[in-house]
């Protein structure tokens, strides 16, 4: 009997948070125009932020406002403390060993290329395969090119099925030439796809490749534990999770950290400097050479404890509701393509085109009804062109997303449609 | 239900009368909108007297896109090549009925900024020409 109940009781205790969850987030209330209630359907180019989060960012500029590191009076202890706190914090909640292992970064663009200025340049040569993906951001595709263009490192890329998934079989054959960077995304921008990362990472070092994961639009989403993926290195920012822009954070194996050489040079990357020469601080300061985002780190752990405070477990069961029940009424519209897999495969992304309308035009008109959507190629155009297509328009959905709003998007289409028609 | 999608910028997307190329012609240059993928080509024939005595645009984009290089050949056919160098920003404005935030201003402009290219002569299509 109570088994039976049990689902019941954690469906209506839900409904019940979203609600309270949604006043969380100041801007939620806010009209586009008057009388037009913003449907925030664009969580996937940047979340909403809660209001512990502006807080925390507010309350250190007012409070606590100092430089951090070496300063001696309580206005930068206090800041060097709520710094490093959020360190801590970021640390626990993807289960990285320990704290020096979380680098600051801006966002995962420049995570992404910490590593390829560093660790693959000094080890990394002419000829060298490296395995990216077919449905990689550009994030993740333009620092190669670059290290191409300077070292003629190899690139191959793992294929994307027509129904949205990487082609592992290809995966195995590509592993056999032994690359020495296998770097891909853990959740597709576009088409939502959450790739096996744990499976293809135990591939990439089953041939003795490191391995880079985005987990750009993962962490956010989903319960990410860097040890039991066994990543190398995984790369994220916090705007996407709920924390401010301007911050980001690189996580990195130990071992790998420190042998790595620096990244910029300055103050706090260092322990020494004479007139000709410098010996590099330890790990994490090693790479986070001058004045840091310090409100931002701060906001940062604000957010992890926001999204603690629901449960990542709860948020992503949301998620795949709420993507289940968009997916079935999108695919009810005539003239719609979706892009993709079935809801079980991917997170809460709906990319889509219209038939004989430019997704431009579908964004346009939506906002004309407070819905914002993304349209274009969500920096990921070599995704774009394999299908075909030069650009899509993307609903994406988070913790405060309603099915309501949902059905605000299917209206606003048959909208377009009708404007079209 | 908005003025950005009146009629007549549907109805020329839709229904486009300068849609397509030409061959043999004088002068052609095409370009990208690099943030949509938008794309125009713009073909003329010029005459006696530097007078364009025809026109066509081709190519993929947006509703804003393409009716306003559908307008914009429209108003151009007949005129000298003096006169299509010195169209700016607001004559396609103009021409559309319409104002337009800043991101689709780039899609509205594009058709302006490949034409003022094709006939100055320019390899590169500027920001600079459609202000
Ligand atoms: C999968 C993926 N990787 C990387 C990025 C880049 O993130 P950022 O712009 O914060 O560096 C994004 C953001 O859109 C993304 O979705």
């Amino acid at each position: 009997m109570e088994s039976a109940n049990f689902p019941l009781f954690t469906i209506i205790l839900m409904t019940l948070n979203i609600q309270k969850i949604r006043a969380d987030f100041p801007i939620l209330n806010r009209e586009v125009k008057p009388g037009v209630q913003l449907v925030y359907l664009d969580s996937t180019a940047t979340s909403q932020k809660p209001l512990a989060v502006i807080d925390a960012m507010d309350s250190y500029y007012r409070n606590s406002n100092a430089n951090i590191h070496r300063g001696v009076h309580t206005l930068a202890e206090e800041a060097t403390k709520l710094y490093e706190d959020a360190r801590e914090k970021i640390a626990k909640f993807i289960n990285a060993p320990s704290a020096r292992q979380i680098i600051y970064t801006r966002n995962t663009t420049e995570s992404i290329n910490l590593i390829a200025y560093t660790w693959a340049r000094a080890n990394l040569k002419a000829g060298d395969l490296v395995i990216l993906t077919e449905m990689e951001h550009h994030s993740n595709l333009v620092p190669w090119h670059i290290l191409q263009a300077e070292r003629g490192i190899e690139l191959e890329f793992i294929p994307v099925t027509d129904n949205g998934l990487l082609d592992l079989d290809v995966y195995k054959t590509l592993l056999s030439r032994s690359p020495r960077l296998v770097s891909f995304t853990h959740m597709s921008n576009v088409l939502g796809t959450i790739n096996p990362a744990r499976e293809m990472i135990v591939m990439a070092h089953a041939v003795g490749a490191i391995t880079i994961l985005d987990a750009a639009q993962s962490i956010p989403h989903l319960k990410v534990d860097v040890q039991n993926l066994g990543a190398d290195f995984v790369a994220f920012s916090a705007h996407k999770m709920c924390g401010p822009t301007g911050i980001g954070a690189l996580y990195g194996r130990l071992e790998l950290l420190e042998a790595m050489p620096p990244f910029l040079g300055g103050g706090d990357m260092i322990k020494e400097v004479k007139l000709r020469s410098f010996r590099t601080n330890s790990l994490p300061y090693k790479f986070e050479a001058g004045t840091p985002a310090i409100a931002e780190a701060i906001g940062f752990g604000a957010a992890v404890d926001y999204l603690n405070s629901i449960g990542m477990d709860n948020i992503a069961e949301h998620e795949h509701e709420i993507t289940e029940y968009a997916l079935e009424r999108l695919e009810e519209i005539p003239g719609l393509k979706l892009f993709g897999p079935s809801a079980d495969k991917k997170g809460g992304v709906a990319a889509f085109t219209l038939e004989g309308i430019h997704p431009h035009d579908v964004a346009q008109i939506l906002d004309k009804d407070g819905i914002a959507v993304r349209a274009g190629h969500h920096c990921a155009q070599p995704l774009h062109e394999k299908f075909g297509i030069p650009a899509t328009s993307r609903a994406s959905f988070y913790l405060y997303s309603t099915k309501n709003e949902v059905d605000m998007l299917i209206q606003g289409i048959y909208k377009v449609k009708e404007l079209f028609a | 239900m908005d003025d950005l999608y009146r009629e007549v910028i549907i109805e020329h997307y839709k229904n486009p009368a300068y849609r397509g190329k030409l061959d043999p012609h004088d002068i052609t240059f095409a370009d990208n909108n690099p943030l949509c993928g938008d794309h125009i080509q713009i073909d003329l024939r010029v005459g006696d007297n530097n007078i364009v005595t025809d026109a066509r645009f081709d190519g993929h984009g947006c509703a804003i896109s393409q009716a306003s290089a559908d307008l914009l050949i429209e108003s151009i056919i007949g005129k000298p090549l003096d006169e299509v160098k010195k169209l700016n920003k607001q004559d396609v404005l103009d021409l559309l009925g319409i104002d337009l935030g800043p991101v689709r201003l780039k899609c509205a402009l594009l058709s302006l900024k490949v034409l003022k290219a094709g006939v100055y002569g320019l390899g590169e299509a500027s920001d600079d020409l459609v202000e």
